[in-house]
């Protein structure tokens, strides 16, 4: 695994495998000293070509516990247009020895376009490709679920909002099928869904009152707000209506469900704060989980790029 | 100059021609098929034993890129990978810089074309100024100029009324409408078939109905107002549905596809691959096989190669941002007669669709090896399997989704008005 692009193409036993990592790294979180000396004198590039605050922040804090030096490059307003192709800012930056690119891109598959022309000693993480694929949030997903339940294949699990322009979506989905989930719904307007969803391995529901019945897990998906201009739907009050995760809503589903939510919420637009600060979310485990999810990632990646580099 | 081809096999589809035949070829024209004329003494000789012998191809599509985008390539290098292909006759697009919507612009094209000398090209205008799809070119000065149709590619027209004035007014001109049937609001930014594949890989998706809305909309227009069209690249089986009901109901419409679009569907897109990029996208294996059945049928009367060669850059980024669009010219023939091999078309078919039928449409006299006409052939060697790679292509755009694949047929000989401009000797 020297690059960690997509979930699509993993074993259960690659995904167990991280999430075992992930847990021994969770501990060194609560020490005092909270540095462990795995990476020490790699250089690790968060290259961002998209704003992102949570992302990048955990990504960091990942890298810096595990010793690595780490260089935040934030292209938001894209190099292209001062003139430089993607390929070209690239290059530069492998010229000054970086052993890893951590890249967030707005478009899909960029992160696997640049992983076709790293060295052979460095490592690409794709931190979020337009709507492709987000593969380290969907683990640190997986984690925070696995925390709660013993077994995937007893979960039923819905993810509710706006599931065609979501990159974590694709990337939960494809990791809940692998980890053999008994049950995954999405469940959202026919303007959300992307064509052919269904075949995604997926049961599709239009509204909650079905769709959540009985689940284990409900995941909420952000929804943007220029999706009121596109024509997706009429207004937040009445997708509020319709799919906002209220606590009488959330009785459909099984009684200690948990709640989960990749952030950042939108408040009153798909999530009440009754439920987003009640006892059934975990959302801010999540974010918790996200950097031992992280370090486990970052060092499985470093350590193949190391054989398969050699290292130096 | 007197030459002759002798112990081919020789297909001419207008002439219903199909067996062991040699041709005869003096002054730039046939003078004989089959039977060697009296006091004949050839110049020059080539055995095409165990070859086919065919009427120079007929391209309905290829982009020329000069002027303005002669990074990409250029008349001389793209007529010259044309020659290599077999292929005499051009279509040339008029989205180049700056477009092809005057006289002046006509002429450059054909004075390029005729110090290259590899291939006879005729160009299609603007069928709006600057492509912008709201003020028609003019016309009847661009069919002076020689422009075969007019066509407004695949810029938008700003309103369906401008459409169908235009369409009317290239009527009056006795001009072919070439149109790429697309509803763009429906395309929506997207860059492949809305799909499982689009859902899967999370890339923004071009509905088959962005096609086929476009396509019965257009109908409407035709049967009203009874004006020649042809659809250029006709993507979904369901558009195939259409047009053959058009056809049978005499509507005066032809169609085609890509030789690409037979081949590939939205798999090959998997691993984000800039080189599938296309325009429109390939799309699912049902509508691939509804464009089998439309080359069978006649319901599409010509395939076309659809030749845009990009310099390497325009495929270097992410899927979404590559340019669309294939170098193409020189696999038309070995995958067309691969067509043949896989029983979709009888040889006569597969080289009719190539030949005589894009002549037709384009309202061009070749593609056909009649007494009397322009001395366009080539001469194939269906037994020479070749790996395609850049540096065997001769195109100068190397984008190409059959990269490393292997093909089962190549040209050896291409005679253009009379003349072996090229000849490749397969050592």
């Amino acid at each position: 695994m020297r690059h960690f692009l997509q979930i699509d193409g993993l074993s259960t036993k690659d995904l167990h495998h991280i999430l075992d990592t992930t847990e021994s790294f969770t501990s060194i979180d609560d020490r005092a000293v909270k540095k462990v000396p795995l990476l020490r004198g790699k250089t690790i590039v968060n290259l961002f070509f998209e704003p992102s605050t949570r992302t990048r922040t955990t990504f960091e804090l990942a890298a810096k516990r595990l010793s690595a030096d780490v260089l935040n490059i934030n292209i938001a307003t894209s190099a292209t247009t001062k003139g430089e192709s993607l390929l070209d800012t690239l290059f530069n930056l492998q010229a000054m020895n970086s052993d890893m690119f951590i890249v967030r891109h707005p478009e899909s598959g960029a992160a696997e376009f640049i992983s076709n022309y790293v060295d052979s000693h460095v490592s690409v993480i794709n931190a979020g490709d337009g709507r492709h694929a987000h593969p380290t949030q969907a683990m640190l997903d997986m984690f925070t679920i696995r925390k709660h339940y013993k077994e995937f294949s007893k979960l039923r699990v819905a993810i509710v909002g706006d599931i065609l322009h979501s990159r974590v979506a694709r990337s939960q989905i494809e990791a809940l099928n692998i980890l053999g989930a008994k049950e995954i719904r999405v469940i959202a307007p026919r303007t959300l869904l992307p064509a052919n969803v269904a075949q995604l391995g997926v049961e599709v529901f239009q509204n909650c009152k079905e769709g959540l019945f009985n689940v284990d897990v409900v995941i909420m998906l952000r929804l943007q707000k220029e999706r009121m201009q596109g024509g997706f739907i009429p207004s937040e009050h009445e997708y509020f209506q319709l799919y906002g995760l209220t606590p009488e809503r959330l009785a459909i589903a099984k009684p200690n469900a948990i709640v989960m939510h990749p952030g950042p919420i939108n408040r009153g637009v798909e999530i009440s704060s009754e439920v987003a600060d009640g006892p059934q979310s975990v959302i801010l485990q999540q974010v918790k989980y996200g950097i031992a999810v992280r370090m486990a990632i970052l060092s499985l990646a470093m350590s193949s790029a190391d054989e398969n580099g050699g290292g130096n | 100059m007197k030459l002759e081809i002798i112990n081919g096999h020789l297909v001419d589809p207008k002439n219903q021609i199909d067996q062991h035949a040699n041709l005869y070829i003096a002054d730039g024209r046939v003078i004989a098929v089959g039977k060697k004329p009296a006091d004949w003494q050839a110049d020059q000789s080539i055995d095409a034993k165990s070859k086919l012998v065919l009427p120079g191809l007929v391209e309905l599509s290829a982009s020329l890129r000069e002027p303005g985008h002669e990074h990409k390539a250029t008349v001389q290098s793209e007529t010259k990978a044309a020659a290599a292909a077999g292929i005499t006759s051009i279509a040339c697009l008029p989205t180049t810089n700056p477009v092809v919507d005057t006289p002046a612009q006509v002429e450059l094209i054909e004075q390029l074309s005729q110090s290259s000398g590899q291939c006879h090209v005729y160009v299609i205008g603007a069928l709006t100024t600057n492509l912008n799809g709201e003020n028609l070119s003019e016309m009847a000065a661009l069919k002076a100029a020689g422009c075969v149709g007019v066509s407004n590619v695949f810029h938008p027209m700003k309103s369906s009324l401008v459409l169908r004035r235009a369409m009317e007014y290239a009527s009056s001109q006795d001009l072919t409408v070439f149109s790429y049937p697309l509803v763009h609001a429906l395309a929506n930014h997207g860059c492949v078939h809305e799909g499982i594949t689009s859902s899967r890989l999370g890339l923004p998706g071009i509905p088959a109905a962005a096609e086929t809305a476009a396509v019965a909309f257009q109908i409407a227009l035709i049967e009203e107002l009874n004006v020649r069209t042809h659809f250029c690249r006709i993507s979904t089986d369901r558009s195939v549905h259409m047009i053959s009901r058009a056809r049978f109901d005499k509507l005066p419409i032809t169609a085609d596809t890509s030789i690409l679009h037979l081949y590939l569907t939205d798999q090959e897109i998997q691993g984000f691959d800039g080189l599938c990029h296309n325009q429109p996208p390939f799309r699912t294996l049902d509508d691939r096989e509804g464009l089998r059945t439309g080359i069978q049928d006649g319901t599409l009367s010509a395939i076309c190669a659809d030749h845009q060669p990009h310099e390497i850059e325009a495929k270097l980024a992410p899927f979404q941002s590559t340019e669309p669009g294939s170098s193409t010219l020189e696999t038309l023939l070995p995958l067309t007669l691969e067509l043949v091999k896989e029983d979709v078309l009888t040889l006569s078919d597969a080289v009719n669709l190539i030949t005589q039928q894009p002549a037709d449409i384009l309202g061009i006299s070749a593609g056909n090896l009649c007494v009397g006409a322009n001395a366009d052939a080539c001469i194939v060697d269906l037994k020479h399997s070749w790996i395609l790679n850049s540096e065997n292509m001769l195109s100068r755009g190397k984008n190409t989704p059959l990269l490393g694949d292997q093909l089962n047929s190549r040209v050896t000989h291409t005679i253009l008005n009379g003349k072996l401009i090229y000849e490749n000797k397969l050592n």
